[in-house]
């Protein structure tokens, strides 16, 4: 892919803190720093987790539900356990501790009990000294189950229709939000229907980890996931041991976007460890990764617009419905983003939205990049096109019209008080070339709609233009205790000072490891900066989600380095005699306040290694309050926009994206191609759920676990972006930066949508568009 | 399970007359993916990549005979000349890895009915060479594909070649498929032009239980181009001609619903392949090169 437009291009106002850590260092804040584990993975030599590998070890496999909804009646494991090469066949009796798990609520069976309510549901596991000898001897497992009418329609659900799947009905959360005047009237008003399919994360590791036993009566298990703490916090409460003696380290992630927040094989592989007393390995093939995991929330979205006949945005009303499936997982924040960012980064006086999170017996919904966030733009960004063709006015237009700024208020009520560039980047994206209208002859295909597939050599293509913004909350958000942990030991090792870094925030190919680097040599002043792998032996580094890693393991590591440097400056003063206030660090060295030497950091140092650990926190959210949805939730209000141009075939409802652009504002792009890379991914997420990726559920049942039918988007599929990030820094944020991982992939679902709606005509309200929706057959 | 793996073509056919449980395996690609999702489970793999003759073509008399393991990429690169139709069907399968490794005998044993090499082996008359210990035969590709999946095979043959024409007329090949690359067939339609005979072959993939021809397209499309004086005047084709042999096309296919489209859809975008594709080779036709009979 290629970027024109470099960060340097956008508006920078760095904060004070920055521009004291600028100090002379290659590699630090700032520069497109080399990932340390960059090159291997280009050679493939990286170590995933599926490479995990141990002496010994045995392989779990896992007994799922074929059915989405179901009595257990009786289950027979003597065929199982007669297999030769069984180690252990294990269902839900066998749970040490609690058979019990969750993100948010704990309401998910380590192994089901009596009923299960997805289809994939784990029942029993089966250790094996083989991978096949466990397939096979799982398949041996006689479950006997009475199938039970699933529910599946979330409306219903959410109006409390059908069988309660939980013991608290199958509501898991509804938020009100209500401000200003319910009864508002307006000039103009547009109704629209919106729905959103099931996507997935895709990552094309799956899932998979090595749980080894220990010889204190615990467990160490190496797994691919998000976050290691939380993980660890559930595990330990299903095998009934102490947090001590469950110890996690992060394995090599391959993608995660969200879908490695759930527990999927921990507790399974340490509980047959352990009943087993031998090292076990388990690894879910892609089939089974479309039932190991959560995925997007499918939603309904019935929005209600008025507006003035100029275009001012009077009122906004919505009823959200999100179809949460068999267990809560993330939907209770889900819920929370899609309401609160439901009217999307605009300003209206007069709000009514409710959200309804709900059970079904559809496959379990939870974290997904952008969740909550991406459902409600697709409908609210539909409905401001909608809204501009009423009117007649530009598209972009009406939207910066409305635009909401720093000084506005959200629904919540809460201020915005930090860049909101929203009409700038839309002006930005508007103003970017495009493409040339008329093709050269003669046209290789692999432009065209239907690519190498040679369906059009010309014949029914029709371009068409569309636009698209969104909002995005970054970190964790209403009240919770949301920080990052980071140890820091400076030593010299060779003769050169080095620095350790250690968190247990996971890096699931962001490039989190490298930003770490980067503030440490910034910082202080040091080249040589090792990673430590990351696990719990340090403290809780919270989730890499919610665009929050570099906002809070950046500014943990940022807050040791000053710890450390404090102690360093008053050792190096001791040393030469001077107060350490006006001494500094940079290149290896401690310098006065006219940059002059006065003494070498190695030698300083010494034998001496100087370690501190800090924990940092954001500033404090608050829950919203349950009867009309006010409260100051949110930490920082992200934002990008995007351009799309397709050409579509209206006679078979193909499409190929032509240009798909991006300005975002990053608030401090801390390592730039990183950036550049989120953007670039983000955005072809986005353009996944806009024109292909669906998991097709029927009756509770998955019609299309395989990467044949998943489609996800290739290179042929993903134009070349043109990139331009504005840095507007957020005072109250470390760098002044701000999350940049979701709000690509929010705004271009709606930008391409709309393109299509351009070039065809149609009302397209339902994401993916498909190319019957296209043509109308 | 048993892995076997000849050196020569005979010995091949030995091992499959001895072993006719053994599941051939050439590219890989649709074998390797049935084992890992663990669709099938033979008790022995007949390995043929060693078989040197498998993977050679040669031209005779205006007929070229292709080995079964001849992969697509050798296809594209050596054959585009002499089977355009082929050529174009093989640009359009999986990515460059797969086609580095898939073959049209593979295509041919695996019989799906979205196998992309299939409708234009329909529409250009080709004709599948097996063999067994027992001796060789010729089927005609119409005659191949027996059910979903299911070949004409007896359980001791091997496909040893496929004979095609070297293309005497335009031939095109067109798949819908809902990504812009890497995508199976919603379905999937051939077109062979055969000036020579007087005929025009067409081939439907992914569209009902196996390939099929559209024998009612093709008899009218041969008619119209010969009674009207087309195929030697070179005279623009109307539109009404072209629409018609699109809904013939149409209504050749028997399309059912699933996750990859709707029968209504794939229906639809046939009638516009076959519209498109014929408006193609015609306009090829119609600047030369072909000569208008043999
Ligand atoms: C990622 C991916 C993308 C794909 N995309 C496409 C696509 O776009 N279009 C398409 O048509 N296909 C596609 N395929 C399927 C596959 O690549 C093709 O069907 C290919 O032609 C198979 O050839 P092969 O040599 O790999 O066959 P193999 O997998 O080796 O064999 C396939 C079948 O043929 C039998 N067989 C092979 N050789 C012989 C022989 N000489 N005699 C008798 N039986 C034999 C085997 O026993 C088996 O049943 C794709 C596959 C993958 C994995």
């Amino acid at each position: 892919m290629t970027q024109r437009t470099s960060p340097e291009r956008g508006v920078r106002e760095p904060t004070t803190t920055a521009a004291a850590a600028a100090t002379a260092v290659t590699g630090g804040i700032g520069d497109s720093a080399r990932r340390p584990d960059g090159t291997l993975k280009v050679r493939g030599e990286f170590a995933y987790s599926s490479d995990l590998w141990h002496e010994d070890m045995l392989w779990g496999a896992t007994l799922r539900s074929p059915h989405p909804y179901a009595r257990i009646l009786s289950v027979d494991l003597t065929e199982a356990l007669r297999t030769p090469g069984v180690h252990a066949v294990l269902t839900h009796e066998d749970v040490p501790g609690e058979n019990i798990y969750g993100l948010e609520h704990a309401d998910q069976p380590v192994l089901a009990v009596d009923v299960v309510r997805y289809q994939g549901e784990p029942v029993a596991v089966v250790a094996a000294d083989h991978p096949e000898t466990a397939q096979r001897a799982a398949k041996r497992i006689r479950v006997e189950y009475e199938p039970l009418e699933p529910v599946t329609d979330m409306v219903a659900a959410a109006r409390g229709e059908g069988p309660p799947l939980h013991p608290d009905g199958n509501v898991v959360r509804h938020l009100r939000i209500r401000k200003g005047d319910a009864e508002a009237t307006a000039d103009v008003m547009v109704v629209g229907e919106y729905e959103v399919g099931m996507q997935d994360q895709a990552f094309l590791g799956p899932e998979s980890g090595l749980a080894v036993p220990a010889e204190d009566g615990g467990v160490d298990l190496y797994v691919a996931t998000q976050w290691l703490h939380v993980d660890q916090r559930q595990v330990a409460r299903a095998l009934g041991l102490p947090l001590a003696k469950v110890r996690l380290t992060l394995a090599g992630v391959g993608g995660a976007f969200g879908g490695r927040e759930d527990l999927s094989m921990q507790v399974h592989a340490c509980m047959l460890a352990l009943r087993t007393g031998r090292p076990v390995k388990m690894v879910y093939n892609r089939q089974e990764s479309f039932f190991g995991h959560v995925h997007r929330h499918p939603a309904k979205i019935y929005y209600e617009h008025g507006a003035t006949r100029d275009g001012d945005l009077v009122y906004v009303r919505a009823k959200i419905y999100l179809d949460g499936g068999a267990y809560a997982s993330s939907t209770t924040a889900v819920v929370a983003n899609a309401a609160t960012l439901g009217v999307g980064p605009y300003t209206v006086d007069n709000v009514a939205i409710d959200c309804w999170g709900v059970y079904t017996n559809n496959p379990p919904c939870g974290a997904m990049r952008g969740f909550g966030a991406v459902q409600a733009a697709f409908g609210y960004e539909s409905q401001m096109d909608e809204l501009a063709r009423r009117l007649g006015v530009d598209p972009v237009e009406l939207r910066i019209r409305n635009a909401i700024a720093e000084g506005d208020t959200m629904p919540t009520g809460q201020l915005v008080d930090s860049a909101a560039p929203v009409a700038e980047l839309l002006r930005r994206v508007k103003n970017l070339p495009l493409p040339p209208a008329v093709r050269t002859e003669p046209v290789d295909v692999r432009e065209l709609p239907g690519g190498v597939s040679n369906t059009t050599h010309g014949e029914g293509v029709v371009r068409g233009v569309g636009y698209g913004v969104g909002i995005k909350n970054v970190c964790f958000s209403e009240g919770f205790d949301d920080y990052s942990t980071a140890r820091l030991r400076l030593q010299v090792i060779g003769g050169e000072a080095t620095a350790l870094i250690h968190t247990a925030a996971a890096e699931i190919g962001q490039g989190l490891v490298t930003i770490k680097q980067q503030i440490v040599r910034s910082e202080l002043g040091v080249e040589r900066v090792t990673v430590q792998p990351m696990d719990t032996s340090v403290g809780n580094g919270g989730s890499t989600s919610a665009s929050r890693q570099t906002y809070m393991t950046g500014g943990a590591v940022r807050q040791v380095c000053h710890t450390v440097r404090e102690r360093v400056l008053r050792m190096a003063g001791r040393r030469v005699g001077r107060a350490p206030d006006g001494l500094a660090l940079a290149g290896g060295k401690v310098v006065d306040a006219r940059g002059e030497v006065v003494a070498d950091l190695a030698e300083v140092l010494g034998d001496e290694a100087v370690e501190a650990t800090e924990v940092y926190r954001h500033r404090p959210t608050h829950r919203v309050d349950p009867e009309r949805g006010q409260g100051n939730a949110h930490v920082q209000y992200a934002f990008a926009a995007h351009r799309a141009v397709v050409d579509v075939d209206v006679e078979l409802g193909l499409v190929r994206v032509v240009q798909l652009d991006c300005a975002q504002d990053v608030g401090r792009a801390v390592n730039p191609q990183a950036v550049l890379g989120q953007i670039h991914g983000g955005s072809a997420q986005g353009l996944g759920l806009a024109v292909m990726e669906e998991i097709q559920v029927v009756d509770g049942r998955v019609r299309n676990p395989s990467f044949t039918d998943y489609l996800i988007p290739t290179i042929l599929d993903m134009p070349p972006m043109t990139v331009d990030v504005l840095e507007l820094a957020d005072p109250h944020a470390p760098y002044g930066l701000r999350g940049v991982g979701e709000p690509p992939t929010i705004s271009s679902t709606p930008a391409i949508v709309a393109a299509i709606r351009a070039a065809t005509g149609r009302a397209l309200n339902r994401v993916p568009v498909r190319p019957e929706h296209i043509t109308g057959t | 399970m048993d892995f076997l793996r000849p050196a020569s073509w005979a010995e091949a056919l030995a091992v499959k007359a001895e072993r006719p449980d053994a599941v051939p395996i050439a590219g890989g690609t649709d074998v390797m993916v049935e084992l890992n999702f663990d669709h099938r489970r033979p008790p022995a793999l007949l390995d043929l990549t060693r078989v040197a003759e498998l993977a050679e073509w040669s031209e005779r008399d205006g007929r070229v005979r292709l080995g079964a393991g001849v992969p697509y990429a050798r296809i594209i690169a050596e054959l585009g000349d002499r089977l355009p139709g082929l050529a174009t069907a093989a640009r359009t399968v999986g990515s460059p890895q797969i086609r580095n490794r898939g073959t049209v005998g593979g295509n041919l044993g695996a019989a799906s009915p979205a196998g992309d090499a299939h409708p234009v082996l329909l529409a250009t008359d080709a004709v599948v060479e097996v063999a067994s210990t027992r001796g060789v035969r010729t089927v005609p590709a119409a005659e191949f594909y027996r059910g979903v999946k299911r070949n004409a095979l007896e359980p001791d043959e091997l496909i040893a070649a496929v004979h095609l024409d070297v293309a005497r007329g335009p031939q095109q090949f067109a798949k819908v498929g809902t990504r812009n690359a890497m995508v199976i067939a919603v379905c999937a339609f051939g077109l062979a032009l055969h000036p020579d005979r007087r005929r025009v072959g067409t081939g439907i993939g992914s569209a009902a239980p196996t390939p099929v021809r559209a024998p009612a397209a093709e008899d009218f499309l041969s008619a119209e181009l010969t009674d009207a004086g087309l195929w030697a005047s070179r005279r623009p084709l109307p539109d009404a001609v072209r629409r018609r042999f699109g809904e013939l096309v149409a209504e050749a296919a028997s399309p059912i619903d699933d996750v990859r489209g709707s029968a209504a859809y794939r229906r639809h975008a046939l009638a516009v392949l076959a519209r498109r594709t014929l408006g193609w080779a015609w306009d090829e036709y119609r600047e030369g090169g072909w000569s208008a009979c043999a």
